[in-house]
Order: structure tokens, then C-alpha cells, then sequence
């Protein structure tokens, strides 16, 4: 590559004040970033461990586990890289609106077992 | 046309515009992954004890793809940071590294897991014959310990002895030419033929030989009737998942991380003992089973969204981005930032897809 490409726009430039704040930020992605894989590690480790035995109940542990430590790193995810930490209540809104109907979606499945005629 | 607040904030809805469509964008796809996998959850609670599987996908091979798509994830968000920071150059190497991971991610799918899955063979055994199976199914050990019972024999095909009726002859021979299959054994005046097959893709083609009723010689396929029944498969030989070869093992009461390798044991398995009259075996493939009808589904709407972000990222690295950068680096870093927050989506369904099907 020959010189370095600079941009030369005269629009006002909102980046540059921002500059410093993204810097800092590089070094929480990565550790994100590790903290993903070390989860991915744990969800694979976690599934040959019978925790049935251990709980016992009748209900099967090992996806209540799995799901948790999924929920956990897509809340990572969504939070950080997503930057959902800090996003205007805009955005807020629609999504409390998707997980209403995510919610609604799901119940609609477990709703088609219940059986009113056997109850 | 101008689009308009590409930069700047929209004064009612205090976002740039494109921000705005990315999060209604992402909000649809949260509903379209969010129907499939409730399909999941509702195929999966509806299988009967014993029909759900586990362990027939890589577990390894899965972790490592995982591992990319996050490394990817963490490198386009590294890509966006350094376009804030005005560092072009560093910006393109993040870029392009997020490009290669998801090209990885799609051909070890594409080219490795599926593949894979397209060569194995698994039949299910009718309830009324699984006592002849015994040996293959270990249900007498497993109901010992309580697990759920077996019904499927897993394997590599090496054989099918099959049936045919005198029309179907000539096109046999051409399937058997075609496919490069091996006539080991025939009997009953050619009747009962044995034939060496490489892939269940090939005992499915043997099946779908129905013979010509009409003149063979007539070149119009409208005027050609097929007989209902053609070549009937009377038995499948294969090569045993290890699972099956030793079903008493306690190392097969649960899936293993490393896929075991092939046993060296042979069964056969008579068609008529298989379920849905005769009808229940195939490759790994959608009609195999409910589980795999969804596993290709997801995985195949997640590997198209992989192949869409890839093409955009692409086009971020494209002189045309440049170009823009040059003119208005803040309008390529929000490009960027959208095209990262779908990104991110993908790897998030991922996170998901992984455990649900590989692990669990």
C-alpha cells in the first residue's frame, strides 16, 4: 500500500471526541471476546457431566445448565458487541416488544402438549 | 436520492436512521429464528422416549466452529473500533480476517458436517422386530439402567440385496453403470442380485427403479408408464457405528466428545423389520428424522445469513468503501457498525443452534 489513506472530509467529525472512549473499549471486546470461548468450553464440558444424578427431579438438568450458560454469553454478546448497554430507549422499545413476542411464540409450542381432556 | 441522517441523529427518534432499520431488521429475525426454534422445542417434547438422538453430530468440529464465528465477532467489532479511530489500514486486516473466518465456517460445513452426514446410513427398527436385533440395541441392558431404549442400527452401507422384476432390467443395469456400483451375488436366475453401494444415496436410486410398462425405445417421457413397483430392496449390509457393534458398553450409555470410529462389524438388517413398512431408513438427511429435518433447516438458514454477511463485509474492503471512507469516514463506520450488529446476531443464534443440537 502507498501512503496511508486519510480521509479529508470537512463534515463535522462527531469520531474524533469519541476517539479516546473507543481506545479504551478495544481491551473490554477482547476480554469479551476470551470469556465467550472459555463459556463455549464450559457449555461443551458441562454436557458430559450427568447432572441428572446429581439433581435428580425428573427434569433434565443438563439442558437447564446448557441454557443458562447460553443465555449468559448471548448477553455478552448483545450487551458489548452489540452495545446495548448503552443504546437510546428507541431501540428499548422495539426489543421489549420482540420479547413479548418470542415469548408468546414459545408458549404457543408448550401450550399444544397441554392436554384439557386428561386434566 | 440522499438518504438522510446517515450521521447525524434523527432529532424524533435520537438515532441515525440506518441504526434504526438494522435493530427492526434484527427484530424480524429474532421472530424467524425464534419460530424455528420453537419448532425445535415442539418436535422435541412431541418425540416419543428412545426417538430423539444424540451424539450423531462432531462435537469437536462443532466447538472449533463456534470458536471462529466468536473470534469473527470480536474482530468486526475490532474493525468498526479502528475505522472510529480513523486506522484504515488496521480496519482492513480486521476486516479481511473477519471475512476468512466466516468463508472457514461455511466450508467446514458445507464441505466437512454435511458431507459427512450425507454417507452415513440409519434404519429404524419396527417395535414388533426389535428382539431380533438384540444384539445391535442393547435394550434389555439399557432398561437395567434406566435410560431410554434404542430402535435405530447406525452405520456405513456396503450392500443392498434387492428384488427385481423382469422390466426392470435394463434400467437397473444403467443405475449399476452409472453409479459405478458392483454385482456381488445373484440368484434365482437374476432375480435376487446383491450389489455393492458406496453411499444410501445409492440404495435410494436402486429403490426408485420401477421398470417401463411401455416400448423403452419410445423417446417421449409423457408417453412412458411406470410400473407401481419396481425393485424392491429386500435387506441393507453395513459396517456398525461403534455404538451398535457394542450397545452394552457403559461408554455408549452416553455421546462421546470425539466421534468414535467404525467398528469392523457387519449386520444385516431385512427391510421387512424396519419401520414404516420397510420405509424408515436413509442417509442423515431431512427425511431421516424429525431431528434432522430441523438440524438442516436452522443450520441452513444460519449458514445463509454467514454467506450474507460475508458478501457485505466483502464489500466493505471493495474500492467503492474507499472511496467512501475517504469522503466520510463516519458514514463507512456506521455501515460497518450495522453490518456488525447483524454479525453479531448470527453469532447469537449460533451460541444457541450449538448446544441444542450438538451437545444436548
Amino acid at each position: 500500500m502507498s501512503a496511508p489513506i486519510e480521509p479529508h472530509s470537512t463534515a463535522p467529525d462527531a469520531a474524533h471526541s469519541a476517539h479516546d472512549d473507543v481506545g479504551k473499549h478495544v481491551k473490554l471486546y477482547l476480554l469479551i471476546g476470551g470469556a465467550l470461548i472459555v463459556c463455549t468450553v464450559l457449555t461443551v464440558a458441562l454436557s458430559y457431566v450427568n447432572f441428572n444424578e446429581w439433581f435428580g427431579g425428573g427434569h433434565n438438568w443438563n439442558i437447564i445448565v446448557a441454557m443458562i450458560v447460553a443465555t449468559f454469553k448471548a448477553g455478552l454478546v448483545a450487551a458489548i458487541f452489540m452495545h446495548l448497554l448503552h443504546e437510546k430507549w428507541t431501540i428499548y422499545r422495539f426489543l421489549l416488544l420482540t420479547v413479548f413476542f418470542v415469548i408468546g411464540l414459545f408458549a404457543l409450542s408448550i401450550l399444544a402438549f397441554s392436554d384439557h381432556i386428561k386434566q | 436520492m440522499e438518504i438522510p441522517y446517515t450521521i447525524t441523529a434523527r432529532p424524533d427518534t435520537g438515532l441515525w436512521n440506518a441504526k434504526v432499520g438494522i435493530w427492526l431488521f434484527l427484530a424480524s429475525e429474532v421472530m424467524l429464528f425464534g419460530g424455528l426454534f420453537s419448532g425445535y422445542l415442539f418436535l422435541r417434547l412431541g418425540a416419543d422416549s428412545g426417538y430423539w438422538p444424540h451424539g450423531l453430530l462432531n462435537v469437536p468440529v462443532g466447538t472449533m466452529n463456534t470458536i471462529i464465528l466468536i473470534a469473527s465477532s470480536v474482530t468486526v467489532v475490532l474493525a468498526w473500533a479502528a475505522l472510529k479511530m480513523r486506522q484504515f489500514t488496521r480496519y482492513r486486516i480486521y476486516m479481511a480476517v473477519t471475512i476468512i473466518c466466516g468463508i472457514v465456517f461455511l466450508t467446514v460445513k458445507l464441505a466437512y458436517e454435511w458431507p459427512q452426514k450425507f454417507e452415513h446410513f440409519g434404519a429404524y427398527i419396527k417395535p414388533t422386530s426389535l428382539k431380533k436385533y438384540e444384539e445391535y440395541l442393547g435394550n434389555k441392558h439399557l432398561a437395567e439402567k434406566g435410560l431410554p431404549p434404542r430402535f435405530e442400527i447406525t452405520g456405513h452401507l456396503h450392500e443392498v440385496e434387492i428384488n427385481r422384476a423382469d422390466a426392470d432390467a435394463a434400467e437397473l443395469d444403467a443405475v449399476i453403470k452409472g453409479r459405478d456400483l458392483e454385482i456381488t451375488k445373484t440368484e434365482d436366475g437374476g432375480k435376487v442380485v446383491s450389489i455393492k453401494v458406496h453411499s444410501p444415496g445409492d440404495a435410494k436410486a436402486l429403490g426408485e427403479v420401477r421398470g417401463l410398462v411401455t416400448n423403452p425405445e419410445e423417446k417421449d417421457p409423457l408417453k412412458q408408464v411406470r410400473k407401481p413397483q419396481g425393485v424392491k430392496i429386500e435387506s441393507f449390509e453395513l459396517a456398525l457405528d461403534e455404538i451398535n457393534a457394542h450397545p452394552d458398553s457403559p461408554d455408549n450409555e452416553r455421546p462421546s466428545f470425539v466421534p468414535r470410529p467404525l467398528s469392523d462389524k457387519i449386520a444385516e438388517i431385512k427391510t421387512e423389520d424396519i419401520d414404516s413398512d420397510g420405509s424408515a431408513w436413509s442417509a442423515f438427511v431431512p427425511r431421516h428424522s424429525s431431528y434432522f429435518a430441523i438440524y438442516f433447516t436452522i443450520t441452513g438458514l444460519h449458514g445463509l445469513h454467514v454467506l450474507a454477511g460475508v458478501l457485505v463485509f466483502i464489500y466493505y474492503m471493495l474500492p467503492v468503501s474507499t472511496k467512501l471512507y475517504r469522503q466520510n469516514p463516519e458514514h463507512l463506520a456506521n455501515r460497518v457498525e450495522v453490518a456488525g450488529l447483524f454479525w453479531h446476531f448470527v453469532d447469537l443464534v449460533w451460541i444457541f443452534v450449538f448446544p441444542i443440537f450438538y451437545l444436548l
